[in-house]
């Protein structure tokens, strides 16, 4: 497995460098998962790199191999299929900013992307990369779960794929067992009644949140068919909503609604203790987050009325 | 297993082969076998933006790529956007409206500004600041970089080139 040494010895030793490894560049996939295989577990996957290479250079991972995926054809392309999106898993962030496929049929991805990180890391940085690491306060995986994801996995034993409510497990624990790649995000395409919003609440744009919300709400006519709620910065894993949904479901979205859903987030969330912000801050900013978005929602709804 | 590896990669338009170890960064790679120093190490983990260069024309940071991933790639650093004349504009509105002071930034915000103005040519101000998020600057507090960035494209717009140095600017 991977050395873990202590990021604040390597910063003291002014070592922001990694550990030396050796580079393997694989063609497919079937080839990466091999180069895997032979590292003996001793080795990383890399796409983008835009948050493993901090790492190395802090030395917070240190694998003997440094297996680069960046250009296994079979995990690019962006394609609608029976219903469903398909993203390769190095479809990057730049686009989920700009792709007409993704504003058209996974506009969570769209409305998320000017928040993740600056424009330098979104030119590198993947999707697949992102809900492979799972950083409970990133944007894209909370909206695998707002969007019911699938997550398509490739393994020594073959292909299978995970919906996003079970790929997520804890503090950057996945489905994902060692060797396994993350090949493609499978997104069911949106639908006419659906309405989406997502923001979220940082000290300046572009810092890791403080909390985010995304929301996908199926509204055929006047009444909340189904709502799906997930939150990103306020647990282990990205957070599903359940209560809030439920206080939504049938309902009009008008301002009782709105306060019904807000009360429920205390039986959804539970924040956990930080130095920086203490638990009750980030269920009260969970709540005034989620007023928000749903009344901005409102607003558009009664727009097009 | 972590011996150096063949690379061909094209940088400022000259495509070169070189022996590289895996674990050197591209930023590293130019400044210390290229002894390309315009690009400029910081942070070295993607948080101050002073190693932007472009890499198949948009701008990423050089200090969180291995130079081996490189291999293929065009890479464009500011002494050959400089060479070109690319950027001679924005160099001369950095200059005229003060937009630097010790000038450690300024060859990740000229390759943040080069790349904004390529996607968004007419961009607003919240724009350009949002282009620049991810670039420290200790020194001017930003507001001058906007308004030089902003000159420039205008300029741009308007149909003006990018004028060379004639001579050193006064």
């Amino acid at each position: 497995m991977v050395t873990n040494l202590d990021g604040n010895a390597a910063r003291e030793f002014g070592a922001l460098k990694a550990r030396a490894f050796d580079y393997i560049r694989p063609a497919t996939v079937a080839e990466a998962l091999a180069a895997f295989a032979e590292a003996e577990g001793d080795a990383s996957y890399i796409a983008g790199g835009q948050s493993l290479v901090p790492a190395l250079a802090l030395r917070l991972q240190a694998p003997a191999r440094l297996i680069d995926i960046g250009h296994i054809a079979a995990l690019r392309g962006i394609a609608v299929e029976d219903g469903w999106l398909r993203l390769g898993a190095l479809t990057r962030h730049v686009e989920a900013h700009d792709h007409p496929l993704i504003a058209a049929h996974a506009p969570l991805l769209a409305l998320a992307a000017p928040h993740v990180a600056h424009p330098a890391i979104r030119n590198r940085g993947t999707l697949g990369g992102s809900v492979a690491l799972a950083d409970p306060a990133s944007e894209f995986p909370a909206m695998m779960l707002a969007m019911e994801a699938e997550i398509e996995i490739a393994g020594p034993a073959g292909t299978r794929r995970v919906p996003a409510e079970t790929f997520f497990q804890d503090l950057y624990q996945t489905a994902l067992e060692p060797g396994e790649l993350l090949a493609a995000l499978h997104i069911p395409v949106a639908q006419p009644e659906h309405r989406c919003a997502f923001d979220e609440i940082a000290r300046r744009r572009g810092d890791y949140a403080l909390v985010g919300c995304g929301i996908r709400l199926a509204l055929p006519r006047d009444r909340v068919e189904e709502a799906r709620i997930a939150f990103l910065a306020v647990g282990p894993t990205p957070m599903r909503a359940r209560a809030a949904e439920t206080a939504l479901a049938g309902a009009r979205l008008d301002a009782d609604a709105i306060a019904r859903a807000q009360a429920a987030l205390a039986q959804d969330l539970d924040p956990p203790e930080d130095s920086e912000v203490p638990p009750a801050m980030r269920l009260h900013l969970s709540r005034v987050l989620l007023g928000r978005l749903l009344g901005r929602l409102r607003g558009q709804i009664a727009e097009a009325a | 297993m972590s011996a150096p590896l063949h690379v061909t990669l094209t940088v400022n338009g000259e495509t070169l082969s070189r022996l590289i170890e895996p674990r050197e960064t591209l930023a590293d790679f130019l400044r210390r076998d290229l002894g390309l120093t315009g690009t400029h190490t910081g942070c070295e983990m993607g948080v101050c933006g002073a190693c932007l260069v472009l890499l198949d024309g948009v701008p990423v940071h050089a200090c969180l790529i291995f130079a081996v991933q490189a291999a293929g790639a065009n890479i464009a650093t500011v002494e050959g956007l400089t060479e070109s004349a690319a950027v001679t504009d924005l160099q001369r509105a950095f200059h005229e409206r003060n937009a630097l002071q010790c000038g450690f930034c300024t060859p990740g915000m000229l390759i943040a500004a080069q790349g904004l103005l390529d996607r968004t040519p007419m961009p607003s101000r919240a724009e350009i600041r949002d282009a620049l998020s991810g670039n420290y600057c200790r020194c001017t507090g930003y507001e001058a970089i906007v308004d030089a960035i902003e000159t420039v494209a205008r300029k741009r717009a308007a149909g003006e080139a990018a004028p060379r140095f004639a001579e050193e600017p006064a």
